[in-house]
Parts: structure tokens; sequence; C-alpha cells
């Protein structure tokens, strides 16, 4: 391994940028002329719109046009879209409500978009937006999911009866009711997946521009997937054909999925910027953030496991109601879906699996796909499940895992997913070691003595991701393909560009991808450059999210790699003067077989472009390949997290002792990186256990609007954690990598609310355990359980 | 933001002559003035900047009291040798407001002027019984407190310097709201030579107050097992998203059992 190869911890080289302040995010971009646009949002949470009055605000000081839906619609330009059809379990397509840009009639949440008011300067379009007068006549709020379908209830959308966008379910209903009519033990349990907000460092921001030159229009804007804008923003919302549309993300201050989704503002953006033919640009300020990015999780969920005499487990059925919020954002019905119900085998070998899933609509923000995106809430549900199996049949939790495990690869479990490649035993066995399982006990007695409650918890996660294999997704109701793309270009000189459609935004590809190129190519790390994140240079891809990058994308980079190392072989068996098929190429050198003639690699580069050595006809000049990578399946990455809290019952205050985690993510290529990867996954996992809600009042406002209320997890949350990994190599993708970005979210809250209620001695705790919620747990009695 | 007229007067007669006009504001850390600004819910016409007034800020014993400047930052008051000799629980209070950015521009008149309900220093002044010395009149912390972000300042009138009494012990335990860690609830414990006071921040339905029972009880006997069986109704506390009035009324207890400890 070579200091900059695969499987170096190579220093992060965007951090220099980013650290002193050289980051180039869309805030920074500033064109010549731009105007500012504010959004006038909805105080209400359901309202019909019956007048907007812009008479007065049209007068202000320094505005330019103001806009609302009714204009957007009249320029023929559509509204957002959601990408993923889901069918209910009658065969009947989902029921999406229309989702204008700028509302249209009526408001659905509290922060919809009413109208857009474009000035001078950013203070004048908002001192304008306080003299537009809306009269809205209020209906009654939607908040809860678990009764959005009542009969009772305010209708969000009138295409959804009862608010309900879809019922489906996956897996053989049949089999499942016979696993728990013959079983021994039947576990049940009501879960909470709590609300949250994604809260990336960066807001969202967008600058919209147009080229009365060319009917061109450029978007710059905070996108984890600027291709996937462009496609959606051309070919569904109508604002520009592809070739006259250029979306560029540059610099990302992180995204958790929030940035996948093409949302309002940037849409609006980009269409007023040509309508007014000058400049528009946006920031979201922290309130707007929390009030419309959109939000993650929130199900209500009644699951249920069952168990022959010997402790196997012989079915899982779920039930869950999942909150969509007031629209169906771009890939909202995926989640609570094929994200979700996939992952309900766990790690487990489970011969009969139902799951239903009612999407509600409700008159909240809208809520899609959030670090792990339904498999944090499929893991959440097995996870504690089998843990309170444990407890009530008396068998010790690690050993009724392992009792359980898939230890037979290729694994097809009853809910789609054919899992390749794992060994859970192995990572088991290492966390129980790194965590000194043995010593619980004596933990336990020594926290008893100080009047402290102790509590271990697991948690055996499996994700699928390395999202996706086109033909797969597709025949599952994904709009689109989820291969990846990467074009390689060597200069003459030997330098190498790598144009990926994978972006990063913390993600460290400029590092990561850069140790591959170095590697396979002998050239030093310095001397290559990531490009991404503008479809300009990058001609298509699909970007950043399911931990896909690595797996998906570093594949594509692999493919074309290979391309670029034939056709340098040809060059140099030119130059050499030897049939390419007797040319070797390692560590930077073409080598004629069995002799010491060799050529390195910027000589052939530059060979490649003089073109003095060979037939222009027979071989075409230059060097540049390119590919696309499509997977042949998920990815598995799995791993075993076992957690350690104390609590005081006094104040119901939890610390988090220790936290353990073995992960198989499969070949790493760069460990410090997959471990700063893993620490952010387990610190938003921890927040949502213990620290994170999103909360709406009876009315639909969100109480949870600042940080004064919604409480992002610290570094005195949380304690150092021990992290380590195993590692069997994906079958399915040249490097056999597996994926990390999601993992620590996935695996983290059932093993913090595992230990939780170990500490507690009964299951009546959600999600986050604040210390109210913990003091009031601990006034309640422990249970008597079998094994004590 | 709304546009406003600044001013950064050099004196304290210039201040007041700057604040005669009724919108004007005192602008002192504006750790709590410039966020309302920003979210449009404050609106000064001018703001009048105290830094430049030097007679504001300082820290100075006098006699049995510690008088600090209402200008003095509360990394200020964390740091300083005279506080922490003669009242350490105030410069632990201090130093446990907010974060670093926070205490480096946040000051105590700031403080005490907001009367924020979940604010530290109101706690420390009602226990200790300090004087709020203001640029016409000395007023009593018990009559100073008059409701959430409510006290007994008059329209311009500027608080210049409080002294806080020495006492023989005390100690300040904050149980920090998990989200925003202003005080869920502060109890602030203060045992002087003409009994014990106890008050408490971050609770009260009108802000902090003090604790009768507490204070008799601990009178006659300074330790935690004074307070065995006592507790706060849950009537007149708050109840919101991260604490109902049963808990806070929990917390008091517990908090006040830990201070009582903490003051040995
Ligand atoms: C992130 C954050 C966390 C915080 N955490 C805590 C915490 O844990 N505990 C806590 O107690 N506080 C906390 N605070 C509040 C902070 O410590 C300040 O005490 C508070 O913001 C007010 O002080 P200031 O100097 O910033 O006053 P300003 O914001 O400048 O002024 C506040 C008000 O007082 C008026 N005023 C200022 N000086 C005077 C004066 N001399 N006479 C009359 N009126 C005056 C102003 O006109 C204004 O109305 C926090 C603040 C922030 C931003």
């Amino acid at each position: 391994m070579s200091a900059t190869g695969i499987g170096a911890s190579v220093k992060r080289l965007e951090d220099i940028r980013f650290i002193t302040g050289k980051g180039r995010y869309v805030d920074d971009v500033n064109r010549p002329g731009q105007a500012f646009a504010y959004f006038l949002r909805s105080p209400h949470a359901h309202a019909t719109i019956d007048k907007i009055d812009a008479s007065e605000a049209l007068k202000a000081p320094g505005v330019v046009a103001i806009f609302t839906g009714d204009d957007i619609a009249a320029d023929k330009v559509g509204g957002l879209i959601c990408g993923w059809m889901i069918h209910s379990k009658d065969g009947s397509p989902m029921q999406a409500g229309a989702h204008p840009a700028l509302a249209q009639g009526k408001v659905r949440y509290v922060g919809d978009h009413v109208a857009v008011v474009i000035a001078d300067t950013y203070a004048q379009a908002r001192d304008a937006g306080e003299q537009i007068v809306v009269d809205y006549t209020p209906l009654p709020a939607v908040v809860d999911p678990a009764k959005a379908a009542e009969a009772d209830q305010a209708q969000v959308h009138d295409a959804a009866p009862n608010n309900t966008c879809f019922n489906w379910h996956l897996g053989d209903k049949a089999a499942t009711e016979a696993a728990f009519a013959a079983a021994a033990h039947v576990t049940k349990l009501d879960l909470v997946n709590n609300r949250l907000i994604p809260n990336a460092m960066e807001p969202r921001a967008a600058v919209g521009d147009y080229d009365s030159g060319t009917d061109t229009i450029t978007l710059y804007t905070t996108s984890q997937n600027p291709h996937v804008a462009r496609l959606v923003l051309s070919a569904f919302i109508g604002l520009a054909p592809e070739h006259k549309l250029r979306v560029i993300a540059p610099d990302v201050g992180g995204g958790f999925g929030s940035k996948i989704f093409i949302y309002a503002e940037e849409t609006v953006c980009a269409w007023a910027a040509k309508k007014i033919d000058r400049p528009v640009k946006w920031t979201a300020d922290r309130t707007e953030a929390f009030l419309s990015d959109a939000h993650g999780r929130d199900h209500v969920t009644h699951a249920e496991l069952a168990l022959d005499a010997s402790g196997r487990m012989t079915g899982v059925r779920v039930h869950t109601i999942a909150n969509m919020g007031s629209y169906l954002s771009t890939f909202a019905s995926s989640v609570p879906t094929y994200l979700y119900a996939p992952l309900l085998s766990g790690q487990y070998d489970i011969p009969a699996i139902y799951a239903e899933v009612d999407a509600v609509y409700t008159t909240t923000a809208p809520v899609d796909a959030y670090r792990g995106a339904g498999r944090p809430e499929a893991t959440f549900v097995i996870e504690r499940l089998v843990e309170l199996a444990a407890r009530e049949t008396g068998r010790d939790p690690a050993e009724f895992r392992r009792q359980n495990f898939v230890t037979q690869f290729p694994h097809q479990t009853p809910v789609i997913m054919a899992y390749d490649v794992g060994d859970y035993a192995q990572a088991l066995d290492k966390a129980l070691a790194l965590a000194d399982y043995k010593g619980v006990g004596a933990r336990k007695a020594a926290s008893a003595a100080k009047g402290k409650l102790r509590g271990v918890g697991f948690s055996a996660f499996i994700e699928a991701c390395g999202i996706a294999p086109s033909a797969a997704v597709g025949s599952l109701g994904a709009g689109v393909g989820l291969w990846e793309s990467a074009e390689v270009r060597v200069n003459p000189i030997g330098t190498v560009e790598i144009l990926t459609g994978s972006h990063s935004h913390g993600q460290s590809h400029e590092t990561t991808f850069a140790q591959l190129v170095s590697d396979r190519l002998g050239i030093p790390i310095g001397n290559v450059s990531i490009v991404h994140g503008d479809t300009d240079k990058v001609q298509m891809g699909m970007g950043t999210y399911g931990s896909r990058s690595g797996a998906v994308g570093m594949s594509a980079i692999v493919k074309a790699l290979d391309k670029i190392e034939a056709k340098a072989k040809k060059v140099a068996g030119h130059v050499l003067e030897a049939s390419d098929q007797d040319i070797e190429f390692k560590d930077g050198k073409f080598t004629v077989k069995g002799t010491d003639k060799s050529i390195d690699f910027g000589s052939v580069a530059l060979q490649a472009y003089v073109a003095h050595k060979f037939n222009g006809q027979e071989l075409e000049p230059g060097l540049k390949e390119s590919a696309f990578w499509d997977p042949t399946n998920f990815t598995f990455p799995a791993g075993v997290h076992i957690c350690e809290v104390e609590i005081d019952p006094e104040t119901g205050v939890v610390k988090v002792d220790r936290y353990t985690a073995v992960d198989d993510f499969g070949k790493l290529i760069n460990p410090m990186v997959v471990h700063g990867q893993v620490h952010g996954g387990i610190a938003q996992g921890i927040g949502q256990a213990l620290l994170e809600g999103a909360v709406y009042n009876d009315d639909g406002q969100l109480l949870t609007a600042s940080y004064m209320d919604y409480c992002m997890p610290r570094a005195d949350n949380l304690p150092s954690f021990t992290i380590d990994t195993i590692e069997t190599p994906c079958p399915s993708n040249p490097l056999g990598i597996k994926g990390c970005g999601e993992a620590g979210a996935i695996a983290s809250p059932p093993a913090v609310i595992n230990a939780i209620t170990d500490a507690l001695g009964h299951e009546d705790v959600t999600m986050p355990a604040t210390p109210q919620v913990v003091w009031r747990a601990t006034q309640k009695a422990p249970l008597k359980r079998a094994a004590e | 933001m709304y546009a406003f007229e600044y001013h950064r007067p050099t004196t304290l007669a210039g201040a007041l002559a700057d604040l005669e006009n009724a919108d004007a504001k005192p602008l002192a850390g504006g750790q709590t003035l410039l966020p309302t600004m920003k979210q449009r819910l404050a609106s000064p016409s001018a703001l009048v900047e105290l830094s430049g007034v030097p007679e504001l800020s300082g820290i100075a014993r006098d006699g049995d009291a510690v008088v600090i400047g209402a200008m003095t930052r509360h990394i200020d008051v964390a740091q300083s040798p005279v506080v922490a000799g003669a009242i350490p629980a105030l410069a632990a209070l201090a130093g446990g407001i907010g974060d670093p950015q926070v205490r480096n521009r946040g000051t105590l008149g700031g403080s005490l002027a907001n009367n924020d309900p979940a604010a530290d220093y109101p706690g420390a002044a009602l226990a200790l019984g300090a004087t709020i010395v203001t640029d016409r009149r000395r007023i009593a912390a018990e009559d100073y407190f008059t409701g959430l972000f409510e006290t007994a300042l008059e329209p311009g009138e500027l608080i210049t310097k409080v002294s806080f009494p020495i006492p023989q012990k005390a100690a300040y335990v904050k149980f920090p709201s998990p989200a925003s860690r202003y005080a869920l609830v502060g109890v602030f414990v203060a045992k002087t030579a003409d009994g014990v006071r106890v008050a408490v921040t971050g609770s009260g339905e009108s802000g902090v107050f003090r604790v009768d029972s507490f204070e008799t009880a601990l009178s006659a006997n300074f330790s935690p097992s004074a307070l065995d069986g006592l507790s706060v109704p849950a009537d007149g506390l708050n109840s919101d998203l991260h604490a109902d009035a049963d808990y806070r009324a929990h917390l008091i207890g517990v908090l006040a059992k830990r201070a009582v400890a903490a003051a040995g």
C-alpha cells in the first residue's frame, strides 16, 4: 500500500480550503446585477388563500417584481414532482396532491410558499414582503399521522381522500400469519420513530442567472445531485430544455439527504431570473431551514416478532403509518416503502415477513430521505423487537442474535433483498470484546452503588446501499436509473482530471477518489483533481445519497480507468515498439514484458497527445475515456453496535458512557474518512435517540423552529467512540466497497434505546429520550422478566 | 433587521441623553437584542452602544459586597479573582452561561435588564439579595424582578452596576435545557448571617422566585437532608416542550439539595 493509495488514511485534501474559509458555496456566488428573492411564507398550517394584494408592496423601494403561483402556472411551468411511483395493495397508483412551487389557492403547512418578492436588496425584498396582504381562511390542521386518515380530519388534498397517499404492502401475508399462528412466543411493540430536521450546516441557497443572448439559464444551487435537479427542472417542471439549463452545485456544506430534493425556492429563482432578465439570489435563513427543508423519519409502527420454542425467529409483521407531510417531496414515497420494509429481515434468517405501510398527508413540512432513509426506521423496528424478545424469553441478547444470524451467502430474504456476503458473528465477537461485555455486570453494580442505573443495548444492523441496480429500482417504481458515470481526462503532461456524477458535500471525494486514481495510475495524488457538481462539465450523473458514491461512483471511475489503461498500453506499445499485448502496467510504468524497456505514465500521456509515434487513423490521439457503471446488486454493510448508558434517576439525565461499533463496509479506501463518517452517523443517531425531535402543536405551528428548542447533538453529549471494522469484500463491485455514509445513523438509535430500556427494566421510553421522558420512565416499576 | 440610528456615547451623561428618545435602546453585549432585531421582533429607532462608557465596567470589592459594573462581561466575572475569592458561586455561574462567544460579549447589565426567565444571573441576584444600581436609584432585587422579561426599570433608565453582598456560603446548580442550555431549572442557595436564601430561575411562570419553605428549613439546618420531604408545588411553574411543571417542581427539590451539598 502506498502512502496515498487505497487503504491509506490520507488527510483530507479539501480540508485546507474549508478550514481557511476558502470554500466556495452558493451564497458566495454573486452575479452582476443580481436581485434578491424573499419568500412570503404561510403563517397557517392549513388555509385557503382568498386574496393576495401586493399593490402596496409593489410600490416599496427597490422592488423589481412580485410573483405568485398563478404567475408561474401562466408560464406553463409545472409543479414539483415525486419521482417514485408506489402502488397500493389494490394496485391503484399513489394519490399525489399537486405541489405548486408557489401555493395556488391553499397553503398546507407553516412555511409554505405564498409569493416571492424580488428586489434590489434582500432587506428591501423582505420589507416589501411584509406589506403584502393575504386573506386566508384558516382550516383545521392535521398534525398527528396516526389520526390523519380518520374520517373527521380536514382534507389536505382533494386528490387524496382520507389524507391517504397509499396503502402499500410487502411480503407474504399468509405465510406470515401461519408463522404467528404456530409461534411459541410473540413479542409486540408499539414504536414511534421521531420526526427529525436535517440541519445541514449550510442552509439551502440558489442563484438563478439567465443569459438572454443564448437563452440559457444557469442555476447555482445547494444540491447533492445537480444532474437530477436539471433533469427534473427540465423534463418535468418544464423550466428549459436540458441543453439550455446548466445546474451548478459548488461546495455544499452538508446535505444528509435534505439537498437531494428539488425545492420550490431554486425552481422559482431559476424561473424568475429569466422572467425579469436579472440574476435572482436567495439564501435560507435558519428559520426557513427549520420550516421548509424536507424533514426525516416520522413513523408510527406496531411490530411483532414470532419465535419458535427453540428461539428461532419465524416471522415478523409490521404495520407502519408514515407521515409524508403536506406534499410528496422528490423521493418521499420510496423512503417508507422500498428503502424500509426490505430491511426488516435484519441480519437474521427469518422465513416469513409481512409489512403494511399507510402513507398519510398532514399539514406539516414534507418528509423525505434523511441520512439512512427508511433503513434507520427498519433497523429501529427489528432491533428493538429482537432485544425485547431476548428479554422476554430470558435469552442473552447477543447469543439470541447469533442463533438467528444469516450464515450462508448469498441469502434471499422474504422481502426482496439478496444478501451477498457478510460475517455477522465475527462482528459480534469483536464488538463484545471491545465493549467488554463480560464486565457489564460489574459496571452495573458500580453504578447501582452510586444510585445510578446502567444498561447495555445492542444493534446488529444491516442496510442496503450502493443504490442501486437501475432495472431493479425501475421495476419498483423509480423514475430514474441509479447508475453512475465517470470520465477520466489525462492531460498531456500526465495530470488527471476525474469528472464524476457523484457529489461531495462532506464525503471527502476529493481525497478518496484521488487515492483510487493515484493507486491505479501510479501517479502522485497531487496530480489528480476531482471535478463534480456542474452539468456543463460532467455530462450526466445521479449524485450522492444512499452511500452510493464509493460503491457506484468509484466503480464507474474504475471502469473508465480500465479503458485508459488499455488505450495507454497501445500508445506505449507504439513508443516501445512492442505489441500492446506485451505491455505491462505497474507502479506508473509501462514495460515490455521480460525486458527493461519502459516508459512512465506521464510520457505515455504526452505521446498520446503529440501522436508522433502512431498512425492517427489507426489509433485515435488523446487519452480520455468515460464509463457508466450500473451495479448488479445493492451492497449490504452490516455491523454490531453496543451502547452502554448510565442514568441519573433523580433527574432523568442519560449519559452515553460507552459506544462500540464494529462495522463491515467491505474494502476501505481511507480508514480515517470511514471513521469520520461513522462518527458523524453515530452522533446523528444518538441525536435522534436522546435529543432531536420536531414538534408541531395542534395548530400545526412548528414549536422546534430554532436551536433554542431543537436540540442538536454536541460534543459533550457523546463519549469517545470505540470503532473498528471487519472486512468481507463486496462481490458486486470491482473495489469490494459496501458504503459507510449512513451506517452510524442507522445503527445507533436502537442501541441507545435498548440500553436505556435495559437500565429501566421496561420498554416505555419514546425518542427523543430527553431527561424529562426518562425521569418519567423511572417512575414506573421495572417489569418482572423470564430471566430474573 | 429594520433600519435604526446608532450612537456610541463615551460618557454616562451622553448615553442618558441619547436614550431620551423613547424608542432608543441601550446596546450592551447584543447577545439578546441583536438576534431579536434580526428576527424583526424588535425595532428600536436607535441603538445606544454602551461599550464606550468606561464607568459602566469593572469589578471591585466594596466592604461586604462585590460591585460589578453593568457592562462587565460574563467572561470577566467568571475569571475575576475578586469574585472567585468572595463569591465563587457567582464566578461559576457566569462561567456556565452560554458558550465562549456569548460569555465574551454578554454582560451582567444586559442579562438583568432583559430578565429572561431562563437566565442565570437573576437567580444569583435574588438569592444574594443584590442591589441593582441605576443612573437614578438603587433597587433591591426583591423589587427589581417584576415578571417575565419585566423589571422595575423605567424607560430610559440604565443599570450602572450591581452590588452583591458576600454570603458565608453559596452555590448555584443549573440544569441546562438540552437544546438552548439556558436554565431549565437553576437553584441558587446562599447562606448569610441573616439566614438562608433560595432562589429559583428557569421555572416560574413570572420569573425568578424564592422558596420560603426551603429557606426556613435550611436556616435551621444547612444540610441537604433538611429538605427531605419538602417540595415546591407545580402550580405556578412553567410547562413547555422540555419540561412540564411537575418535572420542574421535582428538579427544584433535587437541585436545591445538590446546591446545599455543593455549598458545603
Ligand atoms: C447562544 C446564547 C446562549 C445563551 N445562554 C445563556 C445562558 O445559559 N444563561 C443566561 O443567563 N443567559 C444566556 N444567554 C444570554 C446572554 O448571556 C446575555 O446575558 C443576554 O443576551 C443579555 O446580555 P447582553 O449584554 O448581550 O445584552 P443586550 O442583548 O445588548 O441587551 C439586552 C437588553 O437589555 C437592555 N440593556 C442592556 N444593557 C442595559 C443596561 N445597562 N441598562 C438597561 N438596559 C440594558 C438592552 O436594551 C436590551 O433590551 C445566551 C445568549 C445566547 C445568544
